[in-house]
């Protein structure tokens, strides 16, 4: 599809800012483009695929994620079923180490280059870290795939360990906007997820920070979230969708349009064009099949395959058929010479 | 159109339904078609739970309403009811 200079302005200016200088749209910017009509939408998603495939490639990254300690989390975050405050019916549970290798190899088996283990915790304990470790390295004996963890908020001392065990990357998500923070999470700051994020980074992992649209903020601050994760620079950002968890203070919140969701995929990549921008949890209920396509034709260059830490994904053949489809090869494990 | 799981829809039929625990009492549709708890549709109650189950694993325990310890994997999912024991996802 052509872009046109009769469609929007924001195109235009994005074609030249973003595709050709490799510039990424500033906050003002992306509320425009998050206001886009439904007509604009179409030209609007081959921009932000154009701008993909010139900054990313043509790659898409596959990853697998799994939950080694479920439920019983003592954070407040209103969006998750594994806090231990509300009324979940998410119980909690451990996942031993020889069922955690047996994951690593199915998710390595689906051509999926990356493992993320992840803890329903505030920051990890001695115990966690403990049991991480040896999953690590057993993963590392029997597993050909980059290990990445989510353990919640670190301390210095466990961002060293963690890089010296061979984490490659690690997830800690802003979630949303800074002015939306307090309205989503008040058992802690926005401030410690960014010195956690810091400290990643000054480490040397990759950073991995995501965000989470659809909770009840405005387009405004769907644009300020994109903005703050554009000036963290990560290497990854998962985009998810709320799907809203019996028992939450979000239970009843509506799911995300899907043009919305659209929208917001689209100004991601605008805020970010050099960032791997991977489809995560509730885009099943926000996208379906459909606007699952779109979006891999608008801006997505990851996908998470598979099921999520405690609800259902598309089934892994479907992702990997539609790549297929869609003439998308799967980036290869990189191997360090 | 949506790909769909239908793994865990199952979790939904029985004594109790395995997406909120309440009772799924018998009934009828009019017609003579009863659920029988395994087999016919949900009770009109659980229909809403029916198709969410379409997309997570059940967390009631289907024979007797306790809450199953439940561990999701990338390719799988396992319960285990305290009484009635695991299941798996199909």
């Amino acid at each position: 599809m052509t872009i046109h200079a009769t469609d929007h302005a924001i195109l235009d200016t994005a074609r030249r800012q973003v595709l050709d200088q490799g510039i990424g749209l500033a906050e003002e910017q992306l509320v425009d483009v998050l206001s886009l009509p439904d007509d604009a939408l179409p030209a609007a998603l081959d921009l932000a695929h154009q701008v993909r495939l010139k900054h990313c490639g043509e790659d898409v990254e596959v990853e697998g994620i799994v939950s080694i300690k479920t439920g019983g989390c003592p954070e407040d975050c209103h969006f998750c079923s594994q806090s231990g405050l509300f009324d979940s019916p998410v119980r909690g549970v451990w996942l031993d180490i020889p069922e955690l290798v047996k994951a690593a190899k199915e998710t390595a088996a689906t051509g999926a280059t990356e493992f993320c283990i992840v803890a329903a915790v505030r920051g990890p304990d001695i115990k966690l870290m403990n049991q991480v470790r040896f999953a690590i390295n057993r993963i590392r004996q029997e597993v050909d795939i980059n290990i990445a963890c989510s353990l919640g908020m670190l301390t210095q001392e466990q961002v060293d360990q963690l890089a010296g065990w061979g984490v490659h990357r690690y997830n800690h998500n802003l979630e949303t906007a800074r002015s939306f923070f307090p309205q989503v999470v008040t058992t802690h700051t926005y401030e410690e997820r960014l010195a956690t994020c810091a400290m990643v980074k000054d480490a040397g992992m990759e950073l991995c920070c995501g965000a989470l649209i659809g909770m009840g903020e405005t387009l405004g601050q769907r644009a300020e979230l994109a903005a703050q994760l554009a000036a963290l620079d990560p290497h990854e950002v998962p985009l998810n969708f709320l799907n809203p968890r019996p028992g939450t203070p979000l239970e009843h919140q509506e799911i995300m349009d899907g043009k919305d969701a659209l929208r917001a995929i689209v100004a991601f990549r605008l805020a970010m064009p050099r960032t791997v921008l991977r489809y995560a949890g509730g885009r099943e209920l926000a996208l379906g099949d459909l606007g699952t396509r779109e979006g891999l034709l608008g801006g997505i260059n990851a996908v998470i395959v598979g099921n999520y830490l405690t609800t259902l994904g598309r089934p892994a053949t479907a992702d990997l058929n539609l790549l297929v489809e869609l003439n998308m090869p799967i980036k290869e494990l990189q191997k360090t010479l | 159109m949506t790909t769909s799981r239908t793994g865990a829809a199952r979790g939904a039929r029985g004594t109790y339904c395995g997406h909120c625990g309440g009772p799924c009492v018998p009934w009828t549709d009019g017609g003579g078609n009863a659920d029988d708890g395994g087999t016919a549709a949900p009770s009109p109650a659980h229909r809403q739970c029916l198709s969410s189950l379409q997309w997570e694993p059940p967390r009631f325990c289907v024979q007797c309403g306790r809450r199953l310890k439940v561990q999701v994997t990338p390719l799988g999912w396992r319960a285990e009811c305290s009484r009635h024991g695991p299941t798996t996802a199909p």
